[in-house]
């Protein structure tokens, strides 16, 4: 009985366990297909990030350091330039394979993308290419140095040879040090440009300053709205937050073009001063930066104001009123109790207005003059008007570090779900 | 003495920040409408007092085929961009929301990237890729372009819904024998519907709004409305530009209008829950 008790016990227990592990095979198969199912949903939309933004973002900051024509063009000069160092003169070899080189070529367009090429390093490049390759000496000539030194003299500047041999290689820090106004002497040190070349260094004190000064405004400004709103009633809350989101929704086109007709001289804003008395004459508001901040200000406030509401909203009022019953006057109450349980708001604010500003290219370039233009001008002017790719993708580097730098310090007070509201 | 003027001071305090407040939002809103009368001007001067009204501004927008043609265009890619983007990001958003990846914050880091990286960016890097693959010029390149813009946006509309949706209602309908695709079309989908709704509306409106990407990427076969109206501001403002203005306005504040609404409609159906929940 006993025996038999026991026998039977154990092998309910056995089959128990014989369950359990099939249970826990069945188990673990089933999490394994509902992790491949998961990772499938997410599978199309990352490959397609990946493919449109992550990786042509990748190939335009490759093109900051690419230096493709010279390696590809002239592959015998570029290994003859790796033969000689520099400040020596160069030897004969080097001209001879320049002179294949070029006769390689022909009348084929890549002798314009080399012109261009160095060009970028020392204007009037492009014309001394054109012209060697118009008037190439003979395969028989018995000096290839000669000749060319015969057909331009500048084939025996320092200035030119170095250039054509430093910038041989398959990478170059050429463009990264254009976009910073710096540039390499012909003994290979690094230099600032000459003043009259020197833009981008101005370039980006105008874009800091401008986001600076827009986030600057917009946290005075957008502060106080904030804190009525978060602390208005639930319906008038509603009604606030509609008139900040109307503007938000609205394109950002439509914005500056109205502000374009707004601060023109016939604009409403001058007649209104002029009827007020407050100026004889219309002022010029608009094509200069002061309608770079009316405008911007006008587009990044709402980034400001909403974060900050959405934080303000969450203080709870009771420790506003612990304080004040503790005795603080209201301004002290403000000081250290609202304005820090606040912080995490400014900081998302800032961030969010800081960072879009950096970036804004449309509103400057509607609403401000030549002077006012900011990075993103000229990442577009050199990408479509002078075709210089590779300092459009420096200019671009410099501001992306810029942003990764600023969500580095400040992006945990972000919260892209924040960002839902566009 | 001091306990008599405090609190007069606080209320002196407050009525300035209602003023200022007033005076800020008049600030935000007023530029947003200030083309809607310029618009119906007679005259041909974009300037106030309106010396009349008349609707030739709208007959010559919906009449000359330059407009209508950008019309048509930022129509037809913002309507392929909302139904890929939907697409692609409520099946994301069902992912990341059903996953336990460690994974998956790197995932959602990378699927708001477009929102982070300077558009300016994007637009010359897309530029120069479907470049050298025969892109630019292309309504295809175009529709890409707008769909990686537009995705962020439908992705954390729809994982807002997911976040108050209950899983114990798939496992109920699984239960009761309804197959995973099934439970999913019954079940699931009616119940994220109204954030879906609104990830596409924001979809449509981020690629009908969208200039930058635009200005690259088009030629002018694809040229899009908020193209059309830049460079014609960038040249002259003529009152037609206004009336596309107004026709942009309407469009992005009545699709955002629907979405304001369904928010609030999914407010009102969660909270009863909440309230009488354990």
């Amino acid at each position: 009985m006993s025996i038999s008790g026991t026998a039977e016990a154990g092998a309910s227990v056995g089959k128990g366990a014989a369950l359990d592990a099939v249970l826990g095979r069945a188990v673990e198969r089933s999490q394994r297909r509902h992790r491949w199912i998961m990772a499938g949903l997410m599978a199309p939309s990352v490959l397609f990030v990946v493919a449109f933004l992550v990786l042509p973002i990748g190939l335009f900051l490759w093109r900051a350091v690419d230096n493709p024509e010279i390696p590809r063009y002239l592959p015998r000069t570029a290994a003859a330039a790796a033969l000689w160092s520099e400040g020596d003169r160069p030897p004969e070899a080097f001209y001879a394979a320049l002179v294949e080189d070029l006769r390689g070529l022909g009348d084929t367009p890549a002798v314009g993308l080399i012109g261009r090429r160095l060009n970028y390093a020392v204007p009037g490049y492009r014309g001394l290419v054109t012209k060697t390759v118009r008037r190439l000496p003979d395969a028989g000539v018995p000096s290839k140095r000669d000749a060319l030194l015969e057909i331009d003299a500048r084939w025996g500047d320092p200035r030119y040879l170095a250039v054509l041999q430093r910038q041989s290689g398959p990478v170059t820090d050429f463009y990264l040090l254009g976009a910073l106004d710096l540039e390499r002497a012909p003994d290979g040190s690094i230099s600032r440009v000459a003043p009259e070349q020197a833009i981008f260094i101005d370039l980006y004190g105008r874009t800091l300053v401008v986001s600076l000064g827009v986030t600057a405004v917009c946290l005075i400004v957008g502060y106080p709205v904030a804190a009525v709103m978060a602390s208005a009633g639930p319906a008038a809350a509603n009604w606030l937050l509609m008139l900040v989101l109307v503007p938000f929704w609205t394109s950002l086109l439509v914005r500056s073009t109205a502000w374009v007709i707004l601060l023109q001289n016939e604009g409403l804003v001058n007649k209104g001063l002029i009827a007020l008395g407050l100026v004889d004459k219309p002022l010029a508001l608009v094509f200069n930066r002061v309608g770079v901040f009316v405008a911007m200000v006008h587009v990044l406030l709402p980034y400001m104001i909403l974060p900050l509401y959405s934080v303000m909203k969450g203080i709870s009022p009771n420790h506003l009123r612990a304080a004040a019953s503790l005795g603080a006057p209201p301004f002290r109450v403000f000081r250290t109790v609202f304005l820090p349980l606040s912080l995490p708001g400014v900081a998302a604010g800032c961030t969010l207005v800081f960072v879009l500003a950096v970036g804004f290219y449309v509103t400057p370039a509607l609403v401000g003059g030549p002077g006012d233009q900011m990075i993103g001008y000229f990442i577009a002017y050199f990408t479509n008007s002078a075709v210089n790719w590779g300092l459009a993708s420096a200019l671009g580097a410099f501001l992306l570090l810029l942003v990764a730098a600023v969500y580095a310090v400040l992006g945990r007070a972000v919260g892209f779900e924040r960002l839902k509201v566009r | 003495m001091a306990a008599a003027s405090a609190p007069a001071a606080e209320r002196l305090v407050r009525l300035a920040a209602r003023v200022f407040t007033g005076l800020v939002l008049a600030y935000l809103v007023i530029p947003v409408f200030v083309v809607l009368p310029l618009s119906f001007t007679s005259g041909q001067l974009l300037v106030f007092p309106v010396p009349g009204w008349s609707t030739q501004w709208y007959r010559d927008f919906f009449t000359n085929p330059v407009w209508t043609g950008a019309l048509f265009n930022s129509t037809v890619i913002a309507l392929v961009v909302t139904v890929v983007a939907t697409t692609l990001g409520t099946l994301a958003a069902l992912g990341l929301h059903g996953s336990r990846s460690r994974w998956k914050p790197y995932v959602i880091g990378l699927l708001v990237t477009p929102l982070a990286v300077p558009v300016v960016i994007f637009a010359v890097a897309i530029f120069y890729a479907f470049a050298t693959i025969g892109l630019v010029g292309t309504y295809l390149g175009m529709i890409l372009a707008h769909t990686v813009l537009a995705l962020p946006f439908v992705v954390i509309t729809v994982s807002a819904t997911l976040q108050s949706f209950d899983p114990n209602l798939v496992r109920a309908a699984a239960s009761l024998g309804a197959a995973p695709a099934r439970a999913f079309r019954t079940v699931t989908l009616p119940i994220i519907a109204p954030g879906v709704v609104s990830g596409a509306l924001f979809a449509f409106v981020s690629s009908f709004d969208e200039l930058v990407v635009a200005l690259f990427l088009g030629s002018p076969q694809q040229r899009t409305l908020p193209r059309q109206i830049f460079s014609g501001v960038s040249e002259n403002i003529s009152p037609t530009i206004t009336a596309a203005a107004v026709v942009l306005l309407v469009v992005s504040v009545a699709l955002m209008g629907v979405m304001e609404a369904l928010r609030r409609r999914g407010e009102r159906l969660r909270n009863p829950i909440a309230e009488t929940g354990p």
